[in-house]
């Protein structure tokens, strides 16, 4: 049902649709509407579940761990700095290969404090066993988490899923957003069927002590299930396009990509920014392009490799940094053509939008107009001059 | 006697304390029961792959969040409808539980939920190597609070986590101590039979920490119990309702059992401290029969 919706009111919705029995939050902006109206569902009794005010976002992610470990299906919801304070909590659900599935609304990360939009926060958790899906707009997001739930409770998958998506924009944005229906959601998502649970039935022990003679493979099994990953998301968004009606690739979107000659590669929402200037610039005849990328981990580097392979010039759009290294999305560009005989000639590298300064059509403009053949690396669009000249005195 | 619940074949040192106080613990709370552990000295010695000590479900995921974890599992219990029928009992060390961990027990206690907390108290980090915590006594020589020309131990008496935690007013909170087995498994049971968060501290000594004979764990234990060192007391909603009373004996009749107070043998001054924190225990609780 089409529904003109904030992205935060929508995530609760299709949160309650999926009918988590444990829901554990820390309020963070700008996560908090998302959490708000989640307790005023259990509040009114539209969701039976048991919702868990915790004193800390690290509570809030080992609450959620119980509740799934136990055998139920939960779910949380952080950004920035909620995010970090949850960050080996994160690495612990993985590490259980316990399925989950989280809300980042993404945010700069301090200091110097911001609750503005940047990826900071979720990329840092790169490495932590998560898969990391990116939306580009509010129907994405909301698709992602019924998506999400139904890849991380596979059995052969049991990794968690964080949903990402931009705070403000996204999360504080309005749109206009086609809901699943109750029905349809329980046709594509069945109750949680867990493969080990907490049971005095039948006793687990979870958490073991692995020392150096086995704990290699636990890490081997999570790197080998993350290339199964990678296959079993273009099932799951066949089966989900067959129920809602909506096609998901899952894994990269191409637009325009086919004939062109410069391709921007990005992530979340400024993707809808990139494609208008792509038609506007298409319109006037320039060969531009789109490659956008929802799964960051795990990384899709075979469909990456496909989309760009024949492109000359490529720009990569980073909103965030590897301090005192390459950027983290154009260096996994970058290092997919590493060693190989065909790719493009040019991988620029741009910084844009942190901290939440705006990335406009005139920052996509720009960025098209840098990707020229001398390329660059992590060049900055929109700095202000003026306050890199401020001294401390 | 059914087979215990927390079986044999462990790693825990000869004379631990605390692998005694679980044993205890386990078998008075039944098997319907899910225990959450932090990392410490009873995760590592009881649960190295591939073995398990443990017949009874039982989690391990980080250092300071076993309550929290619990918290979840029961809420688990509680949104499937079988929590009535399911102890969840959450269990950590004194730093787990004291110090890194004392943000996620106040949350568990503050929302009352229906779990036992117990902290098995030894008093320093023993699985790190004996590194002071929160709850380790004045002048107690430890790695991280060593003896020296400067320094006579441990600078603070312990942390009052008991009060702490009845502070929160929930409906059971005990120090017990394993000179007394039949104690700790009464209160594990009292605090199982009562709805909400309960949270039960026992002392448990450590044989390589505290530097006593293993043979010597339940004299130790007994000691400090009996000096007025350690209280064993009841809390219900933040009340005292039941101690257990002494003849209390001089202090030096526990410290000169372990090698952890053997720097204070000729220093009277510091010995009268300790005593006075004995003396105020005495006196606040009236431990004296």
């Amino acid at each position: 049902m089409r529904e003109f919706l904030e992205g935060s009111r929508a995530i609760a919705e299709i949160v309650k649709r999926c009918k988590p029995g444990v829901i554990s939050a820390y309020p963070i902006t700008p996560q908090t509407h998302i959490v708000e109206e989640l307790a005023q569902f259990v509040a009114d009794g539209e969701l039976k579940s048991q919702f868990v005010n915790v004193e800390s976002e690290h509570s809030a992610a080992s609450v959620v761990l119980g509740g799934v470990a136990a055998g139920v299906r939960s779910y949380t919801a952080t950004s920035s700095q909620g995010l970090f304070y949850m960050m080996e909590v994160l690495f612990n659900i993985a590490g259980l290969r316990l399925p989950l599935v989280m809300t980042c609304a993404n945010r700069a990360v301090s200091a110097p404090i911001n609750i503005w939009n940047d990826h900071q926060d979720s990329i840092s958790l790169r490495d932590s066993g998560w898969i990391q899906l990116f939306a580009e707009d509010i129907q994405e997001a909301a698709d992602f988490h019924v998506l999400g739930y139904k890849l991380s409770e596979d059995h052969s998958i049991m990794l968690p899923v964080m949903v990402c998506m931009d705070g403000f924009i996204l999360t504080h944005g309005i749109e206009t957003v086609d809901m699943p229906v109750q029905e349809d959601v329980d046709k594509f998502l069945p109750a949680y069927r867990p493969l080990y649970k907490l049971d005095p039935a039948k006793p687990v022990t979870m958490g073991v002590l692995a020392d150096p003679e086995c704990y290699m493979e636990t890490r081997y099994a999570i790197q080998e299930t993350m290339k199964k990953v990678l296959d079993k998301i273009p099932v799951l968004t066949g089966e989900f396009s067959r129920v809602f009606g909506r096609a998901y690739n899952g894994l990269v979107e191409q637009y325009h990509t086919k004939d062109a000659d410069r391709v921007i590669v990005a992530m979340g929402s400024v993707c809808g920014t990139v494609k208008e200037v792509v038609d506007e610039l298409r319109a006037k005849g320039k060969k531009v392009g789109l490659l956008k990328i929802t799964a960051y981990r795990p990384f899709p580097a075979q469909k990456v490799f496909d989309a760009l392979k024949d492109i000359p010039k490529v720009a990569v759009l980073d909103r965030s940094l590897s301090l005192g290294s390459y950027a983290p999305v154009a260096s996994e560009i970058k290092a997919v053509f590493c060693g190989k005989k065909k790719g493009p000639k040019v991988i620029s590298s741009f910084i844009a939008g942190l901290g939440g300064r705006d990335i406009t059509k005139d920052s996509v403009r720009q960025i098209f107009s840098l990707l020229t053949s001398k390329e660059v690396s992590c060049e900055f669009i929109d700095l202000k001059p003026e306050l890199l000249k401020e001294k401390y005195e | 006697m059914s087979k215990n619940l927390f079986a044999s074949g462990h790693t825990a040192c000869a004379g631990c304390g605390q692998s005694l106080g679980a044993r205890l613990v386990i078998d008075a709370a039944g098997p319907n029961t899910i225990v959450v552990n932090n990392t410490g000295c009873l995760e590592v010695f009881s649960t190295k792959y591939p073995e398990t000590a443990w017949e009874v479900p039982w989690i391990h995921s980080l250092f300071e969040n076993a309550a929290a974890v619990a918290s979840g599992v029961e809420s688990a219990l509680k949104f499937m409808g079988t929590k009535d029928t399911i102890n969840v009992i959450a269990q950590a060390g004194d730093g787990g539980t004291a110090d890194i961990g004392l943000q996620a027990l106040s949350g568990m206690l503050e929302r009352n939920h229906d779990i036992l907390y117990v902290c098995y108290d030894n008093e320093a980090y023993m699985n790190t190597g004996i590194q002071r915590s929160g709850l380790t006594p004045f002048d107690t020589n430890t790695t991280t609070s060593p003896i020296g020309s400067q320094s006579l131990g441990n600078i603070r008496p312990k942390k009052p986590l008991p009060e702490i935690a009845a502070a929160h007013g929930v409906p059971y909170v005990a120090t017990a101590s394993v000179a007394f087995p039949n104690d700790v498994q009464r209160k594990v049971k009292k605090a199982l039979s009562i709805k909400g968060a309960k949270y039960l501290q026992i002392h448990v000594p450590c044989p390589l920490g505290w530097r006593h004979e293993s043979g010597a764990t339940i004299q130790v234990a007994k000691a400090a119990f009996e000096t007025g060192l350690y209280p064993l007391v009841e809390f219900e909603f933040g009340k005292v309702v039941a101690v257990r009373q002494i003849q209390p004996k001089p202090v030096e009749e526990y410290l000169k059992l372990q090698g952890r107070f053997k720097h204070l043998m000729n220093n009277p001054e510091e010995i009268k401290k300790i005593q006075a924190i004995a003396d105020a225990n005495i006196e606040k609780y009236g431990l004296k029969a």
